[in-house]
């Protein structure tokens, strides 16, 4: 348990020896080695600290370790110090888990890249900044992690920067989650105010007695602010879907499986806070399920098959969201666990894809018939989809199904009902993708590609992931009244209110999972309606549908409507202030400080003469003003020269 | 201030000393004749080859040095010397140390080649 | 008229003396062991070594002697955690400065037994000054720091600015000692003693019968003190003499001088009674109390002139050595605020201001010998024998391991993070504020000033680190112009980034332990 540290070491090292000898001294075996090496170890650290925490009894599972005194100075305490409890458990498996079969998959994937060491860098880079993220036992720590993850997102979405689309969404990314984060940093300083300390520790304790509602209300937005930039939801969700210009193991991992999910975990953590904040509890909610539906409908339509994954990722994200703002924390971990593995699953056979087409392909309209050509990347997808759709046994069903019976139990029925019709057309647009690709007449160029299945070392994660997906359900059997994974996270989320609303539900849950399969079963029909049986709708549905489709096409618009409101006012404001104002008025006046500092210099430079003579009646200058303001000084309290003799 | 007294007592007569012989130079001696010889530098004893007013060796002033640094050597000894007893061992290797490192510096000039003529 | 001569040398005293003993001792060792040596400058190499050795050793010493704090030597020396702590940043300053002189210095043909030599006894005068409790002890050691520096000033011996540095050094430096001498004969006169704790306790009475005596000795203190600093209006030789003197010589004058200077400040304003240097003894907090009124608001002042000066005149200069000139300058402007705090506070917040400043002096060693060494590296022959900052284009591409460090350095010195220049800026700025609506004031100033600097240091790191040689007209001399980076120099560079790259993770480790020892032996005097 002392020891979880080394499970933020490794990683560190990995992305040290990548990045500052992977080019010139490490070969590329090495390298291979490294980085999802790095890891693979700590993996093993958190399933032994892990161990560790299962052996002791739930009330004392929350260790906080201490590394050292970071900054110390006056009221501000930071010390580095990492708390370990079942949240965190769960986190750090999750990442260093499902990170280390992407690191694994990387090595196919990205084996032909000139900058294979850079990558495995920042990979690893980014794998210890989530960890420091999740492991970190103050809020100022948990925001160097949240800060550092956002560059490494950026550095790895820009990957390969000479791309101007790459570079261009690299930025987005950036500059939309800096708005979020504008706002967690300000609650940050507003939490600090209140509570003289960063530490979750004392702030948690104290917070029942010292905030008030107004205050809680303000923090707790404040935090979730930086939550939506972070985890792209409305009406920050903008960057997510062009970053995938980034590699695509990068989407499968920071897109999807982790970074994104900050956010929730934050959430999560501070869940003391929300509770306290009813109205914030309710903005969280409202903004997660809307979001979810949302972004479901986008995915629908679109014809990128890595867009449509990061649309559900969105979408996913929204669901957790509803969980943690109606108060179902442990089913919102859930849903961020199982989501985790179908997704990255999803996304890494996507990645297949792409390598069997030959690395760049992502318009679904120019595939199909695959499922000859890649078995084994055909099965898991099928796997992935069907689990996002909500088909038990697999993990997706558990998890959904989770929320939207905790949603309905705890008496938010409306959210209960869109979270539903969302599940149906997460279930269209799954499977939609699926047959789009794998189904159907080839419509890739033939004679051009020669799709052929992707290396081991790629297959092997995607079947690891494939396995996790169809056994993960077991992790959360609650159905079955046998719930591991809620109890192990009982300790952090006591105060739930859910625990005490189960016992009443048990007669409406039957219900509940059947209109849940329906919606499922619904989605699945339809998709395989359009894409395998070639139905199509009578021509005046098509015509009524038609400004529909073209509004969920162009993502309702939301980039536009921010080009009109932002960029193109902003860059309006930038050809006034560079032009009249900045040319005519600032640059006179910055130029004009500047000629200022220029010439004061020069004019004290001319302090140096060069002259033995001057440079001393300078030092008598000095002394006779040292003397004269002592003797000012001495004037008015006591003056002589002897006044007692000697 | 009285121990200052013999001081100033000591510096009145040698002023007393000094202008009373000059007076008596005066008052007594014939009156200042001048001449080339009379007025040349006074070299001990020889008469000087050219003017002094020219530029020397280098190796004069590094002898110079040298010389200083020795003399003022002496100029420490000596009042050791006198209280030498009262420091007792103590005293005696302070000046050991203090000597040694001056050699040190004689080593080294000598080395350097600081005493050779030509 | 029998003398009492109650003169004794115990075995404490002989441990109080040991790092310097072990410094002189060493010194003496590399003289000798020149002469036998052949005159090739490659031939020198074992005198690197002995000074290096010698610098460990001290360190060793002075870490692991046996000598309680207190005053020894008949009221000499002052052993405690300052005198310790400064020890070990000029032994540190010492080292890495023989690291980057090692191959300069064979380089240039001015590898002489005598260039290592000087520099240990120059070490050995800023250790004396920092561990004495006396104003003659004080003297002594400003000279012992002096005198070599104005020989190493003068060490091209062929150079005109090589000769002119050392003669306005030598000059002005004499100028200045007689002034701070005259302060010590007046302090002498009004009080009757030297001994700094004595001075101290017989203040009050002194100020009474002939504050005149008191204030003009104090001033002249200050005056010949500012000059080693460069603290404007003193510093006018500065600029001349770091550019004229060979660079290793400039990188560790710049630190010597400057820590040495505060490190007697340190003792000579705050008194060295038997407290820990930071503040005097019960009976002396007078020096404190009724002084530091008056001295408080005159380092304000010189404080302000010298970070605006630094800066902004750095800001025009093209010459590498000149504009780390200016730049010294300017952080003996932000040392001179940890005076100020020092004597503006509380005995609390003085204890603050002590390790902010102790600090501050360790991390100015590190980086400005780190960003003297860019030029040590830069600095050829013929056109690049004085290299200005376009000289450092191409660095970043034939040595970026070099250049990165520079940058590092350059960040440093600029104060901005993760860096231990930002934290030394940090806690001084934080003592400063504590101590009062001056230190408030002096802060401010601080860091619109260090805003400045920010410039001018990011445009050295951008010519070290992004520009390309100019293309003009002998493009070929500029493209071929070589880099020197010897061993000696990266290893030298290596342990200060190191240093401060630690220093700026973990800056709490020095300073919490400094802040501790200073306030357990303060907590002794302070109550009243």
């Amino acid at each position: 348990m002392e020891l979880a540290w080394l499970g933020l070491l490794f990683p560190l090292l990995g992305a040290l020896l990548n990045g500052l000898l992977g080019r010139s001294v490490l070969s590329k075996r090495a390298v291979s080695g490294i980085g999802p090496g790095a890891v693979g170890l700590a993996f093993g650290v958190a399933v032994w600290v892990w161990l560790d925490l299962l052996k002791r009894p739930p009330e004392e599972r929350s260790v906080t370790l201490k590394l050292f005194d970071w900054i110390a100075v006056g009221g501000l305490d930071a010390p580095v110090s990492l708390l370990i409890d079942p949240l965190s458990v769960v986190m750090m498996l999750v990442v260093t888990g499902v990170g280390f079969l992407i690191h694994v998959y990387s090595v196919g994937y990205m084996g032909h890249d000139p900058d294979y060491p850079r990558y495995f860098a920042w990979l690893n880079l980014f794998t210890f900044s989530m960890l420091l993220l999740v492991m970190a036992d103050n809020f100022l720590l948990l925001f160097v992690g949240w800060e550092l993850v956002g560059l490494c997102s950026y550095l790895l979405i820009g990957f390969w920067f000479t791309r101007p689309s790459a570079a261009a969404a690299a930025k987005k990314a950036f500059i939309t989650t800096r708005v979020g984060d504008f706002g967690f940093m300000v609650g940050l300083l507003l939490i600090f105010a209140t509570f003289g300390t960063f530490s979750y520790g004392p702030i948690f304790e104290q917070a029942p007695q010292v905030l008030s509602p107004g205050l809680a209300t303000a923090i707790t937005l404040l935090l979730f602010a930086g939550a939506v930039g972070k985890s792209a939801q409305i009406p920050l969700h903008v960057w997510l879907p062009d970053a995938m210009e980034g590699p695509t193991p990068v989407s499968a991992l920071i897109h999807a499986a982790t970074m994104v999910t900050a956010g929730v975990y934050l959430v999560a953590r501070a869940h003391v806070l929300y509770e306290l904040a009813p109205v914030s509890m309710a903005v969280v909610a409202a903004v997660g399920v809307v979001t979810a539906f949302f972004a479901a409908t986008i995915a629908l339509v679109n014809p990128d098959i890595k867009r449509v994954l990061a649309y559900s990722t969105i979408s996913q994200l929204g669901y957790m969201f509803l969980a943690a703002g109606v108060g179902a924390y442990a089913a919102g971990l859930f849903h961020l666990t199982s989501h985790a593995f179908m997704k990255a699953l999803l996304f890494l056979a996507a990645g297949s894809v792409m390598h069997a087409l030959g690395g760049e392909e992502t318009d679904m309209r120019r595939m199909g018939g695959l499922n000859r050509h890649l078995p084994t990347t055909w099965k898991v997808f099928l796997i992935g989809a069907l689990a996002m759709s909500g088909v038990p046994p697999l993990v997706g069903f558990f998890s959904k199904e989770l929320i939207l019976e905790e949603a309905f139990v705890l008496g938010h029925a409306g959210f209960w009902l869109l979270g539903l019709i969302t599940a149906g057309l997460t279930a269209f647009y799954m499977l939609r993708a699926h047959f789009l690709t794998f189904h159907g007449a080839p419509r890739y160029d033939a004679k051009s590609v020669h799709p052929h299945e992707s290396p081991p070392v790629m297959l092997w994660p995607l079947r690891a992931l494939a396995a996790l997906t169809v056994v993960g359900g077991a992790l959360w059997l609650s159905i079955v009244d046998f719930a591991p994974f809620e109890r192990f996270l009982e300790p952090v989320f006591r105060a739930e209110p859910a625990m005490e609303a189960r016992p009443a539900l048990a007669l409406g849950k039957g219900a509940l999972i059947a209109l849940s399969l329906g919606a499922a079963a619904a989605g699945i029909g339809l998709a395989w309606l359009l894409y395998i049986k070639g139905w199509r709708p009578a021509a005046g549905l098509r015509r009524l549908g038609r400004p529909l489709y073209a509004l969920l096409d162009n993502k309702y618009y939301v980039d536009e409507l921010y080009y009109a409101l932002f960029v193109a006012p902003g860059r309006a404001l930038a050809e006034l202030l560079s032009g009249p104002v900045d040319r005519g008025l600032l640059d006179g006046l910055v130029n004009g400080v500047g000629r200022l500092v220029d010439r004061v210099g020069g004019a004290l430079r001319r302090v140096e003469s060069g002259y033995i003579r001057a440079y001393l009646d300078w030092v008598l200058v000095g002394t006779l003003i040292v003397l004269v303001l002592l003797y000012v000084y001495a004037w008015g309290w006591s003056w002589g020269w002897g006044g007692g003799g000697r | 201030m009285t121990e200052y007294v013999a001081i100033l007592i000591y510096l009145g007569l040698a002023l007393v000393v000094a202008a009373t012989l000059l007076a008596v130079n005066a008052v007594l001696g014939p009156p200042p004749r001048p001449s080339r010889d009379k007025i040349m530098p006074y070299e001990s004893g020889i008469p000087p080859l050219m003017s002094a007013r020219r530029r020397f060796h280098v190796r004069y002033h590094v002898i110079a040095m040298i010389f200083l640094v020795f003399d003022l050597e002496i100029a420490f000894i000596y009042p050791w010397a006198v209280v030498y007893r009262e420091l007792g061992w103590l005293g005696f290797w302070e000046m050991m140390v203090f000597l040694g490192i001056l050699v040190i510096g004689l080593l080294y000039a000598w080395k350097r080649g600081a005493l050779r003529w030509e | 008229m029998s003398v009492a001569l109650e003169f004794a040398l115990t075995a404490e005293d002989l441990w109080a003396m040991a790092p310097l003993l072990v410094v002189t001792g060493f010194a003496l060792f590399v003289l000798i062991l020149d002469l036998f040596l052949r005159p090739e400058p490659e031939r020198k190499g074992p005198l690197v070594w002995a000074s290096l050795v010698g610098v460990g050793a001290a360190l060793v010493a002075n870490a692991v002697a046996p000598a309680p704090s207190g005053t020894w030597v008949q009221g000499m020396l002052r052993v405690d955690l300052v005198s310790k702590f400064l020890n070990t940043v000029f032994l540190l300053g010492a080292g890495l400065a023989v690291l980057l002189s090692a191959g300069y210095v064979e380089r240039q043909g001015i590898a002489r037994g005598e260039y290592y030599c000087l520099l240990l006894f120059s070490t050995v005068g800023a250790m004396l000054m920092g561990m004495s409790a006396d104003l003659v002890l004080l003297f002594l050691g400003l000279e012992t720091l002096s005198i070599p520096l104005y020989i190493l000033a003068t060490f091209f011996k062929r150079r005109p600015a090589s000769q002119e540095a050392g003669l306005k050094y030598f000059l002005l430096g004499a100028f200045s000692s007689a002034l701070f001498l005259y302060g010590i004969a007046l302090v002498y006169g009004a009080t009757g003693t030297t001994q700094l704790a004595e001075v101290g306790a017989r203040l009050p009475e002194a100020l009474g019968r002939a504050p005149g005596l008191v204030y003009a000795g104090l001033g002249l203190l200050i005056v010949g003190l500012g000059f080693k600093a460069a603290a404007v209006p003193f510093h006018t030789w500065a600029p001349d003499v770091y550019e004229g003197a060979p660079t290793s010589v400039t990188a560790f004058m710049a630190v010597a001088a400057k820590a040495a200077a505060f490190a007697a400040f340190l003792r000579v304003l705050l008194g060295a009674g038997t407290g820990t240097g930071a503040v005097p003894s019960a009976s002396a907090s007078a020096w404190l109390s009724e002084l530091a009124t008056a001295w408080a608001p005159l380092i304000a002042l010189l404080a302000v002139l010298t970070m605006v000066l630094g800066n902004v005149v750095a800001v025009v200069q093209l010459n590498l050595k000149r504009l780390l000139a200016y730049s010294s300058i300017a952080h003996a402007g932000y040392l001179l605020i940890a005076l100020v705090a020092m004597g503006a506070g509380t005995p609390a917040t003085a204890a603050d201001a002590t390790a902010a400043l102790l600090f501050y002096l360790l991390v100015y060693t590190l980086m400005t010998l780190g960003a003297f060494g860019a030029v040590v590296v830069a600095e050829g022959e013929g056109r690049s024998e004085n290299p200005s900052l376009s000289d450092l284009a191409g660095l970043g591409a034939r040595h970026p391991w070099l250049a990165g460090m520079l940058a590092l350095f350059l960040v440093s010195l600029a104060g901005l993070p993760p860096t231990a220049g930002f934290f030394a800026k940090f806690y001084v700025f934080k003592a400063a504020i504590e101590s009062g609506p001056l230190g408030l004031a002096l802060a401010i100033v601080g860091v619109l000033t260090s805003v400045i600097s920010v410039y001018y240091y990011l445009r050295v790191a951008y010519y070290a680190v992004v520009a390309r040689p100019a293309a003009d007209a002998d493009a070929d001399a500029s493209a071929e112009r070589p880099f020197y980076a010897s061993g000696t120099v990266w290893v030298g560079l290596g342990v200060a980034a190191l240093l401060v790259l630690a220093l700026g993770l973990y800056p709490t480790w020095v300073v919490e332990s400094l802040v501790q020892g200073l306030s357990a032996a303060t907590a002794a005097w302070a109550l009243p």
